[in-house]
């Protein structure tokens, strides 16, 4: 192609400016922002804005409550993790056994995840609220006659339960495409020389699926972490702020209390955390894929 | 799968056991899958049931089919008034339908630019693109709120908010168009195209964009879905009733009439049904996007 360089820098304007000037707006200029913010002592109303240095880093680390939700944020992502994965590695390993009607199951499974939080934390309520408890007076079942939301123990457990319900479907779908993927060959070789069963599973299939797990692990660590939605419209933080997850707590550190350079600090340590786990994450997962 | 099934049975050992063994197995994972799959859509079921009972009824025993009141559609005559349902599915059509129809456009051109003018600018954004998407949006909400709302004063309006969902989808979306363009647009195409006579935008649009078809599918699912379920950003952007969009509105009307629990399942049904028809039209399309969407 024949290029000049000043038609170059044209097309260059035309074809990047506007995807990158918003992105620039609305993603690069609020984080560098967000920075300053941390230094600063603004709470929205007044006029006059003081440089503080690192307090604000200071107050994070004497922030009970941050740490607070930032444990029971690693409890809720460790518990979510294994139990999507486990179970969405499962219903995938059934739905890929060539049973009637698979393609509809496979649908049905991935439904929640096509309603928002705000919605699934809503409906969940009520089963949490009214059905659960109606069944456990009716049939005796004491796990459920009190309703899960009221205790602080149960309580964490239904956010759990929910995440569950919601990305276990999602995952499921990776897994297919993975199971769907994955060299029959090798598979065949492997049974003639008698790996089946649990061998087969352990050995040959497992590894294979390496890539998927990859992906997935990535996939639930990221979303359990910024989970707002339905912390919001299925406790609601409480009993008594007992499940607030960090997300949560940044929100109202900022919006609430005004706190605007703590909150922002926070959030900044919420990133770092983020970032952190998805590089380990990687590059744990780089190392023992293996070349099928 | 069947391929692999009967690969499966070629194995002499088990073929001696016969079929009957594979047939109990098979029948055991249709059971599992079957209990696995009520106990799914036990949440859906309960509203869709509850949603026609009065609110005496779901009281005394959300389960029970035999009603006091009666089955009726009253809530959601009267959950789609209070809720001034059509105006705010409205706004989340305006809004989702806007929002996504640029995203598509300018993160196709981004990646457009980046795979073919392999310069110095394209590397430092595309690689400060592809870096930004781990950032959570609870690191950006806060400045965001203060530089938009508290500096600028634009918040409360559905262009802002369309503004914002470009930003924030530019990465993930010029990320996936780019793996796609590199490895599935061919050059000689353009360069031929260019040798005819086009200019760079005509080659763009009329011979590489159509290029990007099963890309684009994908993206307009993916970003579709999550503008129109997203929660946190337009609580944050918008206020005034008239512009909330579904999301809000049910929030909102929750709040409101949280006691109210047969009005309360018919207006989640509302809110539900806009994605379900779409999910029941296009449902093997969207399964396809979202994998392809998460295994780039």
């Amino acid at each position: 192609m024949k290029k000049s360089r000043t038609s170059d820098l044209r097309a260059g304007f035309m074809f990047t400016t506007p995807g990158i000037l918003i992105f620039v707006l609305v993603v690069i200029i609020p984080f560098l922002y967000g920075f300053y913010l941390t230094f600063t002592d603004w709470n929205g109303v007044k006029e006059i804005k003081n440089l503080i240095g690192f307090k604000n880093y200071a107050n994070t680390f004497k922030d009970k409550e941050f740490w607070a939700s930032m444990l029971l944020t690693l409890r809720y992502v460790a518990f979510s993790v294994i139990l999507v994965n486990a179970i969405a590695f499962l219903l995938a390993y059934l739905l890929t056994s060539g049973i009637k009607g698979q393609n509809f199951f496979r649908a049905g499974f991935f439904t929640p995840n096509l309603i928002g939080g705000v919605v699934l934390g809503f409906i969940w309520q009520f089963i949490f609220l009214r059905v659960l408890p109606t069944l456990g007076k009716r049939w005796g079942w004491t796990v459920f006659t009190n309703s899960w939301l009221s205790d602080p123990k149960t309580a964490f457990w239904a956010l759990v339960v929910v995440t569950v319900w919601q990305l276990s479907g999602y995952m499921m779908l990776i897994y297919i495409a993975g199971f769907m993927s994955m060299n029959h060959d090798v598979l065949e070789a492997a049974s003639i020389d008698g790996a089946i069963g649990a061998r087969r599973m352990w050995f040959i299939i497992m590894p294979l699926m390496v890539p998927s797990f990859v992906i997935c692990v990535f996939m639930t660590l990221s979303r359990s972490f910024m989970v707002y939605d339905i912390n919001l419209t299925l406790t609601k933080g409480g009993p008594y702020g007992t499940t607030r997850l960090v997300a949560m707590h940044v929100y109202e550190k900022a919006f609430t209390s005004r706190l605007y350079g703590i909150g922002q600090a926070e959030a900044l340590f919420l990133f770092f955390m983020v970032a952190i786990i998805s590089a380990i994450q990687i590059s744990i997962g780089k190392k023992r894929e293996v070349a099928a | 799968m069947s391929k692999n099934q009967s690969r499966k049975t070629s194995i002499p050992k088990s073929m001696k056991v016969g079929g009957r063994k594979k047939q109990v197995l098979s029948a055991v994972i249709v059971l599992i899958i079957l209990a696995l799959f009520l106990l799914y859509m036990f949440p859906f079921l309960m509203v869709l049931l509850n949603s026609f009972k009065s609110k005496r009824d779901i009281i005394s025993n959300p389960f029970s089919l035999r009603t006091k009141d009666g089955f009726n559609t009253r809530n959601f005559v009267q959950a789609f008034t209070k809720m001034n349902y059509l105006h705010s599915f409205m706004n989340s059509l305006v809004i989702t339908g806007s929002s996504t129809a640029f995203v598509t456009l300018f993160s196709a051109m981004c990646a457009y630019y980046f795979v073919r003018w392999n310069n110095k600018f394209s590397k430092v954004f595309s690689s400060l693109m592809a870096a930004s998407i781990i950032i959570p949006f609870q690191s950006l909400m806060i400045p965001l709120v203060i530089i938009y709302g508290n500096k600028l004063g634009v918040t409360d309006h559905r262009a802002t908010l369309v503004f914002m969902h470009i930003g924030f989808s530019m990465s993930m979306s010029t990320f996936i168009y780019q793996g796609f363009i590199k490895s599935n647009v061919p050059i000689a195409l353009e360069e031929a195209a260019t040798i005819d006579g086009c200019d760079r935008y005509r080659t763009f649009f009329q011979i590489v964009f159509p290029l990007l078809g099963p890309t684009t599918a994908t993206l307009v699912i993916l970003n579709v879905l999550a503008f129109w379920n997203d929660y946190l950003l337009p609580s944050l952007i918008l206020s005034t009733k008239e512009l909330l969009t579904l999301p809000l509105t049910t929030y909102t009307f929750y709040g409101t009439y949280s006691a109210d629990y047969g009005i309360i399942m018919a207006a989640l049904m509302l809110t539900v049904m806009p994605i379900l028809i779409l999910y029941l039209a296009l449902q093997s399309k969207i399964i396809s996007g979202v994998v392809a969407g998460a295994v780039k």
